[in-house]
């Protein structure tokens, strides 16, 4: 009895040193891979930002309002931000490799997913920055052109420019990323409905007057008066 | 006629000039037609669109002008129009000249030319200024003039006022002074004398003119220099040709014509007027850095005629707009003047925003800090130079009424004193553009 104690335990003993002895490798390369990886990570977060740096993508990213919105969140600068999304995205994906040497079963369909994921979420990001670009410089411009042209309430103006490419651009982000597909397209389709809606009748309601000097000054020839500031300014 | 009598009446052309008929922008019928016409003295440029109103006039009295002032000069009239839908350009062309003889007993001894071409309007004023260099430099004409085909008032006697000077005296580049009343082309007292008088150096009382002559020299010194299609061909030359002739050390000199016919505008007109014209000076202002940055002082130009006069009759201005929409666009533009101007600026024109009618008042340091914090702002593109250009428009009405209000019941010469100390502000403060400027 005492001797197949003995043996069992040996046997387990010699399964357990032949396991970590296999398995011994597999950490070693899984090590190298991840301090490889972290080396060539560094070098890609560096790189980046100095080439953020370069093309002055802070200014950027200051002009799309990227910039005021991290400010809020506390959080860096857009070029510092992206130059370590850079860095761990990299060393992640170095770590994932270590881990499917490791052949844990169950993780290498987990890890080829992650990596499917990848460039999915790059387009997203891509169309994120310039979504919230596009979204900034419209509704500035928005906002000079009601201001000097004496609209009323150009700030409400430009922000619901801003709000409807946002919104725009936040279903497309989340179609691209595959969340929430039908929820999204549902929700967009309605928040442009109504915002639309809500257009057609403040436009009704409000803009009678408006409308009706415009077709008298344009098909009558009424004389504006009021309007002008008689003052040729060259 | 011998060959060699040939080559002397049509040399060989020079280098830039076959570049000039290759490039694209010359019609094929407008290259015919100034090959047609060979060679000129004097060329005088008329951008037109829809101005059938006023330009027959305008053409009589260019006409009426050469026969008087430059009979023996060969001529030409280059109408460059912009797709006139009211039969402008066939008006210009259809003027005979014979009318001119019957009604002033004057006769030219040479052909007075008149031909017209159009271009794209979307090309806007600077392209319609390099054809009429081009042209110039294609009929190797000495002495070009261009002429407003809104000025209801011309006299053939403008014609010998911008063009003698650079026709006998050897003087490259004449830009004209008027009787104005005082508070036309506030723009050009308020910010773009004092601040390009300030800034290069050159007491010009109308950089941004629509009448004025150049020679055929500084033309093509121009048209080489000019880097085309990098952003020109959207916006008015007229300024840069000015700072040109300043920068490329030309002879300069005013020349007094008499009354600026007043051009009703609306108050939509203002952001273009503040993109050719303001646009064109702070974009010029970085090429030409090495050049202002050394500069200090401002030196006279020598003018031909009396000097620039004000009128003072009664003009309806509507103050209370103006001030309203000074006042409402600080309020909402709050966020765009964030990104131009400094805090200790932007926080004095916010006090001076919420002022009555009364108290109101726009200083002139102020006035001059915030132009200047705007031309260093759109040095650097703090956000689209565009949207820097638009956002002056609100703080360029307050500036506006405080001109008004300040020069109410002010003589010509009182006047004339505060657009002075305006301008001596700009000079003062020059310290503080390089500052910001390098900031």
């Amino acid at each position: 009895m005492r001797e197949m104690i003995i043996s069992e335990l040996t046997q387990a003993m010699h399964e357990l040193a032949r396991g970590f002895a296999h398995f011994l490798p597999r950490l070693m390369v899984m090590l190298i891979l991840a301090f490889v990886g972290w080396l060539i990570a560094y070098v890609v977060k560096v790189s980046l930002r100095s080439i953020l740096r370069l093309i002055r993508f802070d200014k950027l990213s200051e002009n799309a309002g990227a910039s005021q919105l991290l400010n809020k969140a506390a959080l860096p600068s857009s070029s510092e931000l992206l130059s370590r999304f850079a860095f761990w995205v990299a060393w992640l994906g170095f770590i994932l490799l270590g881990v499917s040497i490791l052949g844990i079963f169950g993780l290498e369909e987990q890890i080829a997913r992650f990596f499917l994921f990848l460039p999915r979420l790059f387009v997203a990001l891509f169309i994120s920055f310039f979504g919230l670009l596009a979204a900034g410089f419209f509704s500035r411009a928005a906002l000079l052109a009601a201001v000097n042209a004496n609209l009323p309430s150009p700030r409400l103006l430009s922000i619901a420019i801003r709000a409807i490419i946002i919104v725009f651009v936040l279903s497309v982000v989340f179609e691209e990323l595959g969340l929430a597909e039908q929820t999204m397209l549902v929700a967009f389709g309605i928040a442009f409905g109504a915002l639309m809606l809500g257009f057609a009748i403040a436009f009704g309601l409000g803009g009678r007057d408006l409308a009706r000097r415009f077709l008298e000054k344009r098909f009558v020839g009424e004389k504006a008066d009021e309007n002008e500031d008689e003052l040729s300014p060259l | 006629m011998s060959q060699n009598a040939i080559m002397q009446e049509r040399p060989i052309p020079l280098l830039s000039e076959i570049k000039l008929a290759e490039e694209s922008f010359l019609t094929d019928d407008l290259l015919r037609q100034l090959i047609n016409i060979g060679e000129v003295d004097i060329l005088v440029g008329l951008p037109t669109h829809n101005n059938v109103k006023t330009v027959g006039l305008i053409v009589q009295q260019i006409q009426s002008g050469i026969l008087r002032w430059f009979p023996r000069e060969r001529a030409a009239i280059i109408n460059v129009d912009a797709g006139s839908r009211d039969g402008t350009p066939e008006l210009v062309t259809g003027i005979s000249i014979d009318d001119i003889h019957r009604a002033s007993n004057l006769y030219a001894l040479r052909t007075l030319h008149s031909i017209s071409t159009q271009y794209s309007s979307h090309t806007a004023s600077g392209g319609v200024l390099r054809i009429i260099l081009s042209a110039a430099e294609l009929l190797r004409a000495k002495a070009c003039v261009v002429m407003s085909p809104e000025s209801s008032n011309v006299e053939p006697e403008w014609l010998s006022k911008l063009l003698m000077p650079i026709y006998k005296d050897g003087v490259d580049f004449v830009t004209p002074t008027y009787r104005r009343h005082k508070f036309a082309g506030i723009l050009i007292t308020n910010l773009l004398y004092p601040m390009s008088r300030a800034v290069y150096g050159v007491r010009i009382r109308e950089p941004y003119a629509t009448e004025f002559g150049f020679s055929g020299r500084l033309g093509s010194q121009f048209l080489g220099q000019t880097s085309w299609g990098s952003g020109t061909e959207g916006s008015d030359l007229e300024l840069r040709l000015t700072l040109a002739a300043i920068t490329g050390g030309c002879r300069v000199s005013q020349a007094f014509l008499g009354g600026k016919a007043h051009v009703e505008r609306r108050a939509a007109d203002l952001v273009p007027a503040l993109r050719q014209t303001v646009g064109s000076l702070f974009s010029a202002l970085e090429p030409d850095f090495p050049f202002w940055s050394a500069a200090s002082g401002s030196q006279p130009v020598a003018t031909t005629g009396p000097e620039p006069e004000f009128t003072l009759e009664p003009l309806r201005v509507n103050r209370k707009r103006l001030r309203e929409m000074f006042s409402s666009g600080v309020v909402e533009l709050d966020s765009v003047f964030q990104s131009i101007l400094s805090p200790p600026t932007l926080e004095e024109i916010k006090r001076i925003a919420v002022l009555g009618e009364d108290d109101f008042r726009y200083p002139a340091e102020l006035w001059v800090r915030t132009v200047y914090e705007f031309a260093a702002a759109y040095h650097k593109s703090v956000i689209n130079r565009d949207h820097i250009i638009q956002a002056l428009a609100p703080l360029f009405r307050g500036r506006a009424f405080m001109f008004v209000v300040e020069n109410r019941n002010s003589s010509a010469d009182q006047v004339e004193n505060n657009i002075e100390s305006l301008c001596l502000e700009f000079e003062r403060l020059k310290p503080y553009l390089l500052q910001m400027w390098n900031g």
